[in-house]
């Protein structure tokens, strides 16, 4: 299968010598639901900057479906759909005039530019705003914008650079349903996020990049199988005064009065409930937390800054 | 990019830009038309009519064509500054980074929307004009050729302040303190044979004496000036600033990190 992005040794130094990217290698194939985490200042943005034109790379090689940016970059830029992380349209203009005129420097005339940009505004929730100034949209409907804007071309691989910051979560759980249909579509996503539950509910593939350098590339369900422990939210017929004694479970109550339990691998979740049940506790429902990969990714970052830190004092 | 996709960019650019204009046309219309048209009253019926003739024409007629160039030069440069410097500080310049459109098209599209207001307001200001006294047209090619030409000569200059520019105040600074004296310097209100003979030759350093003396030639047929000379020089100057702002472009100058 080709590749949507293949990026391999790509080193970027800022004007004031800061090495943003320290030679990133990566490959998304073409479908993928694909994830780009870190922390801030990780080199994120800076890695999907220079596959969209906005960062200028210092070395190395990015090619989208095979277009190398150095030689075939119109190519490679047909490809591509970009949501960048800010606002970044005239604030004057019209939502429908904002989309349209992308499509246009697209080459795409305006009669079909303009069926285009209906579609997706509609799927959007935005026709009705077709003709307000982008600066009355709310800064939801802001992000849908920019994602109308980014798809009026029918790119195949769309770039979203955390492109649910600041919003509420009915909105976010909308745009994840959206995304999820355009990625069955066949339209391979990259995006990058700070909300790990996101990444974990929609990515299929995910690469952890800290200090511009990747730490992890590899899949989700690979990823989380690194976990040594899984964590379980019990809801019991009656409330608990307190955490009962589960021998070999640490558990303790949340927030609302829930059970959570750590199971380690190898436990048996059999044992558990026999205990619960001689305790006179019956369980309703049950369901994983669903901040696994965040525990990861905490764990990876903080292995990584003390290993920094480390060769930093060598150094 | 496909030859007519390449059209349909630049199409899109000079549309945008155009509308830009047009939605705040109090901003980019009206004022030169209020300036010029107090330039006529006062200059030129006012204290002209007490200043006589003036390279063989009344006063009002040998002023109309620098007014009217005055108001192409600094429509075309001022359309391009704040319209690309407004793109880059809110970003909306990404739009255009992300696309497939050729830098060369960007260039044009700009120095086209910028011309449009540039030879618009040319329209408006020898319409205007035409209250006042009444132009007969000399060499029509040459009128047409130094117009359009210094309308995009210009528009270029904006377009690389507007590279170059960082914050609000690097797009007024050109055209305060070079653009307007240089005009004003520029042989609008003067014949440069009034001036002693050393400022007569620094006159003739000013590049902008010699497209305001080829239009005047163009419409009353004097000049102070060779205007076929002054057409090489608009185009020599026309491919540098190109040359330029390609360049700035193509390395991403300001626009790109």
């Amino acid at each position: 299968m080709t590749n949507a992005l293949e990026i391999e040794g790509l080193v970027k130094t800022y004007g004031d010598g800061f090495r943003a990217l320290k030679g990133i290698d990566l490959h998304v194939a073409e479908g993928d639901f694909f994830a780009l985490l870190g922390p801030n200042g990780a080199g994120k943005s800076t890695t999907l900057g220079i596959v969209c034109s906005l960062v200028n790379k210092s070395a190395g090689k990015v090619r989208v479906f095979g277009s190398d940016i150095d030689t075939h970059l119109s190519d490679a830029k047909l490809n591509l759909g970009v949501v960048p992380q800010e606002f970044n349209f005239n604030q004057f203009e019209k939502v429908f005039d904002i989309v349209t005129t992308q499509a246009g420097y697209y080459g795409i005339p305006l009669k079909k530019a303009s069926e285009s940009a209906e579609k997706y505004l509609r799927q959007l929730g935005l026709w009705d705003k077709r003709d307000t100034p982008a600066m009355m949209l709310s800064g939801g409907m802001k992000r849908r914008l920019m994602i109308a804007r980014a798809l009026v071309h029918e790119p195949k691989l769309l770039i979203l650079d955390e492109p649910t910051a600041g919003v509420d979560i009915e909105l976010r759980r909308s745009m994840w349903t959206f995304l999820e249909a355009m990625n069955r579509r066949g339209t391979t996503i990259i995006l990058t996020t700070h909300y790990l539950e996101e990444a974990e509910a929609l990515c299929r593939n995910i690469a952890i990049i800290d200090h511009g350098r990747i730490l992890r590339n590899t899949s989700k369900k690979e990823l989380l199988q690194q976990l040594s422990s899984e964590t379980f939210v019990l809801d019991t017929a009656k409330p608990l005064e307190k955490a009962p004694e589960l021998d070999g479970f640490y558990n303790h109550l949340d927030d609302e009065g829930a059970l959570v339990v750590d199971v380690q691998k190898g436990q048996s979740l059999n044992g558990m409930f026999i205990q619960l049940e001689n305790q006179g506790i019956r369980v309703v429902s049950m369901r994983t937390k669903a901040n696994r990969l965040e525990e990861l990714f905490v764990r990876m970052v903080e292995d990584n800054n003390t290993s920094v830190a480390k060769q930093g004092e060598t150094a | 990019m496909r030859t007519d996709a390449m059209l349909t960019a630049y199409k899109t650019i000079v549309t945008r830009e155009i509308r830009r204009f047009m939605r705040i046309w109090p901003q980019t219309l009206l004022p030169p038309a209020v300036t010029m048209t107090l330039y006529f009253i006062i200059f030129g019926n006012l204290i002209g009519s007490r200043i006589g003739a003036m390279g063989g024409f009344d006063y009002m007629s040998f002023i109309v064509p620098g007014l009217i160039m005055m108001a192409v030069i600094t429509s075309s440069y001022a359309n391009v500054v704040s319209s690309f410097f407004s793109m880059k500080f809110q970003r909306s310049i990404e739009e255009l980074l992300v696309s497939p459109v050729p830098n060369w098209i960007i260039l044009a599209g700009y120095v086209t929307g910028g011309m449009s207001r540039g030879l618009g307001i040319g329209l408006i200001v020898t319409l205007l004009s035409l209250g006042f006294t009444q132009l007969s047209i000399h060499h029509l090619p040459m009128v047409i050729l130094t117009v359009f030409l210094t309308s995009a000569l210009f528009s270029l200059g904006g377009f690389i302040n507007a590279m170059l520019a960082t914050k609000f105040d690097d797009i007024s600074i050109v055209p305060t303190f070079v653009l307007t004296p240089l005009t004003y310097l520029g042989g609008v209100f003067y014949s440069i044979d009034m001036l002693p003979g050393f400022w007569q030759g620094v006159s003739m350093i000013n590049p902008i004496l010699y497209m305001v003396n080829a239009f005047r030639y163009g419409i009353l047929g004097v000049s102070d000036v060779n205007p076929y000379v002054a057409l090489g020089m608009i185009l020599m100057f026309i491919a540098i600033l190109s040359a330029i702002s390609l360049r700035m472009l193509a390395r991403g100058k300001g626009i790109r990190h």
